[in-house]
């Protein structure tokens, strides 16, 4: 920031070399607003151009160095003096002296590790951000510009159902299953919830989406819970013996992947909760984390839609066997 | 060309069977307060309410009970209640202290229409109570609903399965 309103000042932009190819991604700032920011991956190149224009055109520029690092920190809300810089490149573009003309620098940093998905929580931040700062005397003048990075995960080898009977002795017994303990962001959970024993009056069943925030360690920890979905499920009293079927499609939310331990400095893990609800509004409940994760854009080139959500079907009866040739049978 | 069919995929369930489908729900529990009388002459009158109860919950031991019960008695169950159990308990309709006072217009607590609010908030208060399984567990809401009549001198305990 510029106090003195007189000498030469100059305005700093930064352009990526693949600003035209390189995709967007939206992301959420501090205050709520949403913006879109180039999108990058562990390992990618970051590379481009830093355009320095002089205000005055007929002014010389002193400066003490200009250089552009590439930074990614997490910031705490509640310790902002302190600096968590987990990556951090510098590359000088001109050594002390003075710029007589507008010039534009080129820079790379190749290859970054970008070990941490960028994240705008309710107590913590992790960001990464590129920031080109020209050196002076009284001042600085300095831009930032901040990117985004998705962490990507491959298909979990070991996919296990959760599958549970909990309840109240002798008042209310069920029995729930969700296919999956890891699901990625666009898929769908699917799942059942079974009555063995229903001596209480219930009005209806919903399923809640819990995220929960855990920041800080030792004396300075904060849990911020925060409910992303809330989706009913069952309306009515159910009896012995009857199953619920849950399908809830998780692309709607705004979810993140689950984040453990970030650097020792936070987490973001997500919970089904399973409420019951009943006559005279007492809730029983059974909640259960489970891990999201990111997937890469897969393009499937061997299999057609039709039969790659076909061949997901857990329920096999032999209409949906005629389906799934019938779909086979039209591919072909 | 592309298709798209509804991602409709179900966890298998077993078919319900029959009875558990179309027979009586075991959550049945009815409560009524009805039949309010007024016993006594002059000051030392009162007015007890009829409770009948109805039910298949196993931890009740009579699946129909019918006794009488008055305002005090509602009282001293709330308080057990609230000692010996965890559950946040109602409130009951109000002790209408003012309504007790000398030279009132009306018949003060013997008011007509004081009795039927009374009555509905009593009823509410029981439906609320009996249902909740914390509650079910202690001898004083067994003692209350279904015992002859109330006895303050016992020992507050924990029912088990009946």
């Amino acid at each position: 920031m510029s106090f003195f309103s007189f000498g030469q000042s100059a305005q700093i932009d930064i352009v990526l070399n693949d600003a035209e190819t390189r995709k967007k991604a939206e992301h959420k700032t501090e205050d709520g607003k949403v913006d879109q920011y180039f999108l990058f991956y562990d390992g990618d190149t970051v590379s481009g151009k830093v355009n320095i224009t002089l205000k005055n055109p007929a002014k010389r520029l002193e400066h003490q160095g200009i250089r552009i690092e590439f930074i990614g920190k997490i910031e705490l809300y509640y310790d902002r003096g302190n600096n968590y810089e987990f990556v951090s490149l510098v590359k000088d573009l001109a050594q002390p002296g003075e710029l007589t003309q507008s010039r534009t620098f080129d820079f790379e940093f190749t290859n970054v590790e970008k070990p941490y998905e960028a994240y705008t929580g309710q107590n913590v931040k992790l960001r990464y951000f590129l920031r080109v700062t020209v050196s002076r005397r009284l001042n600085d003048i300095s831009k930032e510009m901040d990117i985004v990075v998705h962490t990507l995960s491959m298909y979990p080898e070991l996919n296990s159902s959760i599958k549970m009977e909990v309840g109240i002795e002798d008042c209310l017994h069920i029995e729930f299953e969700y296919n999956k303990s890891k699901y990625h962001l666009k898929d769908v959970i699917v799942g059942k919830i079974y009555f063995l024993l229903v001596r209480i009056k219930i009005r209806h069943m919903e399923i809640n989406i819990i995220k929960r925030e855990m920041t800080g360690t030792g004396t300075n920890v904060y849990h911020e819970n925060d409910t992303i979905a809330k989706y009913e499920i069952m309306d009515g009293a159910p009896v012995r013996g009857e199953s619920i079927p849950i399908r809830l499609f998780l692309a709607g939310y705004e979810i993140t992947p689950t984040m453990r331990g970030i650097n020792k400095k936070y987490s973001v893990r997500y919970y089904l909760n399973l409420v019951l609800i009943d006559e005279e509004e007492r809730r029983y409940f059974k909640q259960q984390e489970i891990t999201l994760w990111r997937r890469g854009d897969v393009v499937r080139k061997s299999m057609s839609h039709q039969a790659a959500i076909a061949s997901q079907r857990f329920e096999s009866s032999s209409s949906d066997e005629k389906a799934l040739a019938h779909a086979q049978a039209k591919e072909q | 060309m592309a298709d798209t069919i509804a991602d409709t995929r179900r966890l298998f369930s077993k078919p319900q069977n029959l009875n558990d489908a179309y027979g009586p729900p075991s959550n049945f529990l009815e409560i009524d307060v009805s039949n309010p009388e007024t016993v006594g002459v002059g000051r030392t009158r009162f007015t007890t309410y009829d409770i009948r109860l109805k039910t298949n919950l196993p931890i009740f031991k009579l699946k129909e009970s019918r006794v009488r019960r008055r305002y005090s008695d509602f009282q001293w169950l709330r308080g057990e209640l609230e000692r010996d159990s965890k559950v946040v308990v109602p409130p009951l309709p109000g002790k209408a202290l003012f309504r007790q006072l000398p030279f009132r217009g009306d018949d003060g607590i013997f008011d007509d229409s004081f009795i039927e609010e009374r009555r509905a908030g009593l009823e509410q208060f029981l439906n609320k109570v009996a249902g909740h399984p914390l509650a079910q567990n202690e001898r004083c809401l067994h003692m209350f609903l279904q015992d002859e009549s109330v006895d303050k001198t016992y020992t507050p305990s924990k029912i088990r399965q009946a």
